[in-house]
C-alpha cells in the first residue's frame, strides 16, 4: 500500500451493492461515497437500514468473515475490497465494535491492547512501550492490570480503542459506540473520539443512531443510509434542516424539537447541529414567548394505591462483602411508570432481581399490596410481578412463538382451552396475534423483545419490571415499545424500567428513581431529576439538552421550561 | 456476583511464579503417578508433600470453597457406591479376610476393605490440592504463552485462554437464564420428578448455546480485526522463559514420580499389602 497525500481519498465506494450470502435481496443498493483523509463522518441509519453493513464493509468483515455477492466498486486505502486480506486491511483500518465485552479478548487490560501487536510479532519490550504509551492516550494508564470484570463499560470500550490506536492505523471505525454506555459515559467517549480527531488528525468514521449524542461533538458529515441506499451525504447543519431525519426514523435533538415547537425556522448557517455554536439571539425571544404562551403543568402526584413497596431493603452477596444495597425504599403505585436510572453497578439489576425473589434481602421487607413477600416462591411472586430481561436470547427457550408464550401457563397445568384463550389475548394486546404459528427465529429483534414480553404478560402479574426495554431499538421501535409500555398502564399495569435513557425517561415515565452506590439519592419528576446537576453528577446521567436551550435563551425559570416542554411534547405524541 | 470462583487471582508465592507450563506438566505426572500407586507409604509422603505445597502457594479458602465441598460431595458418594457395588474388593485384593462386624447379606465390613478405601480416599486427597493450585495460581494468558513455548501452536494454546476468559460471563449468562426460567415456573430443584428435572435443564441450556454462540461470533470477529491467526508465529506481552525454579519444579516431579513408582512396583504388585 503506497502512503496516503493529505486530502487523499481513503474510502471510495461507486454504484457499490452488497447482498449476504443468506438473504434474498441487498443490504446495500447502489452506494456511492467518498471520505477523505482526516475527515469525521457519522454514518446514521434507523434499525436494518444497511448502516452497520456498510461499516463491515469498510473494515473488511464483508466479504472476509460475512460472505456474500458484491457490485460496483469498494476501494479501502486504495484497495479493492474482498482483494486486500482482512489482516493487511486490520493495519489500515481499526474497528471498535458495539459490544465493550465481546470484544475484550485479553485477560488484562495490558494484554487486550497489545493483542495486535502480539499477533504482528512484536518484539516484548517494544510492545510494553507502545502498550503504555497507548494507554496514557485514553487515560487507562492506571488499570494496565484490570482484568474485565473490574472494569466498566466505558474503561472497557477505551481500553478496545487503545487497542486499536496501539498500532498506527489511518482510519477509526466505531460501530455504535454508544449502545452500552451509560449517559456520561457515552459522553466522556464522543469526547475523546474528538481528542483522537484534532490530536493525531485520522480519519474517524462512527455508526450510531443517536444523533443528539455524537453531535456533543461536531463532525464533518452525515450521512444517512436508508433501506440500504444514501438518504443523504451533508454537513449537519444541513441535514438537520432539511427535516430527512425525522422522517428516516432517527430522533432529532431535544432542543431542536423544543426550537420547532416555538415556531422557529431554523437555518444552516444558525448552526443547529451543536447547542454550543447555535447563534440562539433572534430565537431567544420567540422561546420566551412560547413558553409564556404554553400551559403549565401540573406535576401534582395523584394519590395511586401501593402495589409495590419496598422498606429500608440492604442486600451483600456475602456476609462481611460491602453491601451492593443499602436502605433502599421505594414506592410503585398502581398504573405507574417508574424509571430506575443510576450507573452500571448502581445496584438496579441486583434490586430487581430481590423484588422477584431470585436473592433474599439481608435486611428490609418488600410489599406487594401490603403484603410481606418474605415466605413466597419465585414461582408465586411471578404471578404477580413479572421481570423482563435485557437479551431476549437470555429467555427464550422454545422455537415456536405460541410455545415461548404459552410456557408459562402450561407449566402451571392449565387446560389446553383456557391456555389457548389466554395466550391469544395476549398475543393480541402485543400486536403479535398475526405472527402466532411463526418460528422465533424469523422475528427481528424488537419482535422478540416483545415476544418475551408477552411470555410474561400471559401470566397477569399487576407489576412489570423491564431492564432496558428499549435497547438496541432504534427510534421508531423505541416508540412503539414505550407507546405499547404506556397502553398497558392504562390497563392498570405498573410499569418499572430500568433504563439509561435519558429521553425515555422525560418522555414516558411518571417518577424516577435514582440510585447510586446502593443507595436512592434521588426521586422525583424526571424533568427535576434530569435539570438537578447534583444528581446528574453522581448518577452519571445527562442534562437535556432542552434545559441547556433554556438556560442559553436566557428563560428565568428554566426547569419549568422543561417541564412545559415534556407537557407538550407528550400532548403531541398522544394526538 | 460470585464470578471469581475458582479462577486465576494475582498472588505472589512460589507457585505463582513457576510458569503455566512448568504447573501443567508437574501437575500431569503427578495426577498419573497418584493414579498408578496404591503404595500407602508413597500415598502418605505425596500427601504430606501436596499439603506443603498448598501451603505455600497462599491461596485463599474462599477462592476454592464451594468447589471443594462440591468435591467432597462426590466423594463420598463414591465411596458409597464402592462398598454397595464391591463390599469384599479389598478381600479379594489383598487374599485375607479380617472381619469387623456383618451389616446385612453379603454386605459385611472387613480391615480390608477399609483399608482399600482408605487408599483409595488418600489418591483422591493427594491429586485435589494439586488440581486446584494448577487452576488458581495459573495465569491464562501466561499459560497460553508457555503452552506455545513447549511447541504447542498458539491457536490452540489461545483457545484454552480465552475459554478461561469467558468462564466468568458465562456463569452470568447461565445465572440469568436460570433466573427467567425459574421465574416462569421451570423447576430445576430437587422438588421436580427427575425425567421432568432434566427436560427442564435442557431447556436452559438451549438459549445459554445460542447466547454463547453469539458471544463466540463476535469474539472471533473482534479476533480477525485485530491480526489474529494471520502469521505462523505470535509474541506474547506476558510470556515468560522458562527459569531455573521451573527446571527444578520438572526434575522434582520426575524424581517424585521415579521414586514412587519404584516402590509401588518393587514387590511385584500396584497394592502395598500390611495383611500379609
Amino acid at each position: 500500500m503506497k502512503h496516503l497525500e493529505n486530502d487523499e481519498q481513503v474510502i471510495v465506494f461507486s454504484d457499490f451493492t452488497f447482498q449476504y450470502r443468506a438473504q434474498a435481496e441487498p443490504t446495500l443498493r447502489n452506494i456511492s461515497l467518498t471520505v477523505r483523509k482526516g475527515e469525521k463522518v457519522l454514518i446514521a441509519g434507523p434499525s436494518g437500514s444497511g448502516k452497520s453493513t456498510l461499516a463491515h464493509c469498510i473494515n473488511g468483515l464483508v466479504p472476509h468473515f460475512y460472505a456474500g455477492t458484491m457490485q460496483g466498486s469498494a476501494r479501502i486505502m486504495g484497495e479493492e475490497l474482498g482483494e486486500a486480506s482482512l489482516f493487511k486491511l486490520s493495519s489500515r483500518v481499526g474497528t471498535v465494535l458495539q459490544d465493550p465485552d465481546g470484544q475484550f479478548v485479553g485477560m488484562t487490560v495490558a494484554e487486550d491492547i497489545a493483542f495486535k501487536l502480539e499477533n504482528d510479532g512484536v518484539p516484548q519490550h517494544e510492545m510494553k512501550q507502545r502498550v503504555a504509551a497507548a494507554a496514557r492516550s485514553v487515560g487507562m494508564e492506571g488499570l494496565l492490570g484490570a482484568s474485565p470484570h473490574e472494569l466498566s463499560g466505558g474503561q472497557k470500550q477505551r481500553t478496545t480503542l487503545a487497542g486499536v490506536l496501539v498500532s498506527e492505523v489511518d482510519v477509526l471505525l466505531f460501530d455504535e459506540p454508544l449502545a452500552n454506555l451509560d449517559p456520561q459515559a457515552g459522553k466522556q467517549t464522543i469526547e475523546l473520539i474528538d481528542r483522537i480527531h484534532r490530536e493525531t488528525g485520522k480519519t474517524i468514521i462512527i455508526v450510531e443512531h443517536r444523533l443528539e449524542d455524537v453531535l456533543h461533538r461536531s463532525v464533518d458529515r452525515i450521512v444517512l443510509i436508508e433501506e440500504g441506499r444514501i438518504a443523504a451525504d451533508a454537513s449537519p447543519d444541513e441535514l438537520l434542516c432539511a427535516g430527512l431525519l425525522k422522517r428516516a426514523g432517527i430522533r432529532e435533538p431535544l432542543y431542536w424539537t423544543a426550537l420547532q415547537y416555538a415556531g422557529c425556522s431554523v437555518t444552516p448557517d444558525m448552526k443547529p447541529a451543536s447547542l454550543r455554536d447555535l447563534r440562539i439571539d433572534e430565537w431567544a425571544a420567540p422561546l420566551a414567548a412560547w413558553y409564556k404562551r404554553e400551559e403549565p403543568v401540573s406535576w401534582e402526584e395523584e394519590e395511586r394505591p401501593a402495589v409495590l413497596e419496598l422498606e429500608g431493603i440492604d442486600f451483600a452477596y456475602e456476609r462481611g462483602e460491602s453491601p451492593v444495597l443499602q436502605r433502599v425504599s421505594l414506592r410503585v403505585g398502581r398504573g405507574e411508570l417508574v424509571s430506575v436510572v443510576g450507573r452500571n453497578g448502581a445496584g438496579k439489576s441486583t434490586l430487581s432481581k430481590l423484588v422477584c425473589g431470585f436473592y433474599k434481602p439481608t435486611a428490609g421487607r418488600i410489599l406487594y399490596k401490603g403484603q410481606d413477600l418474605a415466605g413466597d416462591s419465585i414461582k408465586e411472586r411471578s404471578e404477580r410481578i413479572g421481570f423482563v430481561m435485557q437479551n431476549p436470547n437470555h429467555m427464550i427457550s422454545k422455537t415456536m412463538l405460541y410455545d415461548e408464550v404459552a410456557l408459562g401457563l402450561v407449566l402451571r397445568g392449565l387446560d389446553e382451552t383456557a391456555i389457548r384463550e389466554r395466550v391469544h389475548d395476549t398475543l393480541r394486546v402485543c400486536g403479535l396475534y398475526e405472527m402466532r404459528n411463526w418460528p422465533i427465529s424469523a422475528l427481528s429483534f424488537g419482535q422478540k423483545k416483545r415476544v418475551t414480553i408477552a411470555s410474561i404478560l400471559v401470566l397477569q402479574p399487576e407489576v412489570l419490571i423491564l431492564d432496558e426495554p428499549t435497547a438496541g431499538q432504534d427510534y421508531r421501535h423505541y416508540n412503539e415499545m414505550m407507546e405499547f409500555l404506556l397502553m398497558l398502564t392504562g390497563q392498570g399495569t405498573s410499569i418499572v424500567v430500568i433504563t439509561h435513557d435519558m429521553h425515555l425517561m422525560l418522555e414516558y415515565a411518571d417518577r424516577a428513581i435514582v440510585l447510586s452506590d446502593g443507595e436512592v439519592i434521588a426521586e422525583g419528576s424526571p424533568a427535576d431529576v434530569l435539570t438537578d446537576s447534583r444528581i446528574v453528577e453522581a448518577a452519571s446521567l445527562k442534562e437535556t439538552s432542552v434545559y441547556e436551550l433554556a438556560l442559553r435563551a436566557g428563560i428565568e425559570q428554566p426547569k419549568e421550561f422543561v417541564r412545559r416542554f415534556i407537557g407538550r411534547d407528550r400532548k403531541e405524541r398522544g394526538a | 456476583m460470585k464470578v471469581r470462583m475458582l479462577t486465576y487471582t494475582r498472588q505472589d508465592s512460589y507457585i505463582h511464579r513457576l510458569t503455566g507450563a512448568a504447573k501443567l506438566i508437574f501437575f500431569a505426572v503427578w495426577s498419573v503417578t497418584a493414579m498408578i500407586t496404591y503404595d500407602t507409604r508413597s500415598l502418605l509422603v505425596m500427601l504430606l508433600f501436596a499439603l506443603v505445597i498448598f501451603r505455600l502457594s497462599k491461596v485463599r479458602f474462599r477462592d476454592y470453597s464451594f468447589v471443594l465441598y462440591l468435591i467432597l460431595f462426590f466423594f463420598a458418594l463414591n465411596h458409597l457406591a464402592i462398598f454397595l457395588f464391591s463390599p469384599l474388593e479389598g478381600v479379594s485384593i489383598y487374599g485375607t479376610r479380617h472381619e469387623l462386624f456383618p451389616i446385612a447379606g453379603r454386605y459385611v465390613v472387613t480391615e480390608e476393605q477399609l483399608f482399600y478405601q482408605f487408599n483409595i480416599a488418600l489418591k483422591y486427597v493427594t491429586v485435589i490440592p494439586m488440581a486446584l493450585l494448577f487452576i488458581l495460581t495459573t495465569d491464562p494468558a501466561e499459560f497460553a504463552a508457555s503452552l506455545n513455548r513447549v511447541g504447542i501452536s498458539y491457536r490452540i494454546a489461545y483457545a484454552v485462554a480465552i475459554a478461561m476468559r469467558y468462564i466468568p460471563d458465562i456463569q452470568r449468562d447461565y445465572e440469568n437464564i436460570s433466573f427467567s426460567a425459574q421465574a416462569r415456573g421451570i423447576d430445576i430443584s430437587r422438588k421436580e420428578k427427575l425425567t421432568r428435572r432434566v427436560r427442564n435443564v435442557i431447556g436452559i441450556l438451549m438459549p445459554l448455546i445460542l447466547t454463547s454462540v453469539q458471544r463466540i461470533e463476535t469474539i472471533s470477529a473482534a479476533m480477525e480485526l485485530r491480526g489474529f491467526g494471520q502469521r505462523s508465529k505470535r509474541t506474547w506481552y506476558n510470556g515468560r522463559p522458562l527459569a531455573a525454579r521451573d527446571y527444578a519444579a520438572v526434575a522434582l516431579i520426575a524424581a517424585i514420580a521415579v521414586g514412587s513408582t519404584w516402590l509401588t512396583f518393587r514387590d511385584g504388585t500396584r497394592f502395598y499389602n500390611p495383611f500379609g
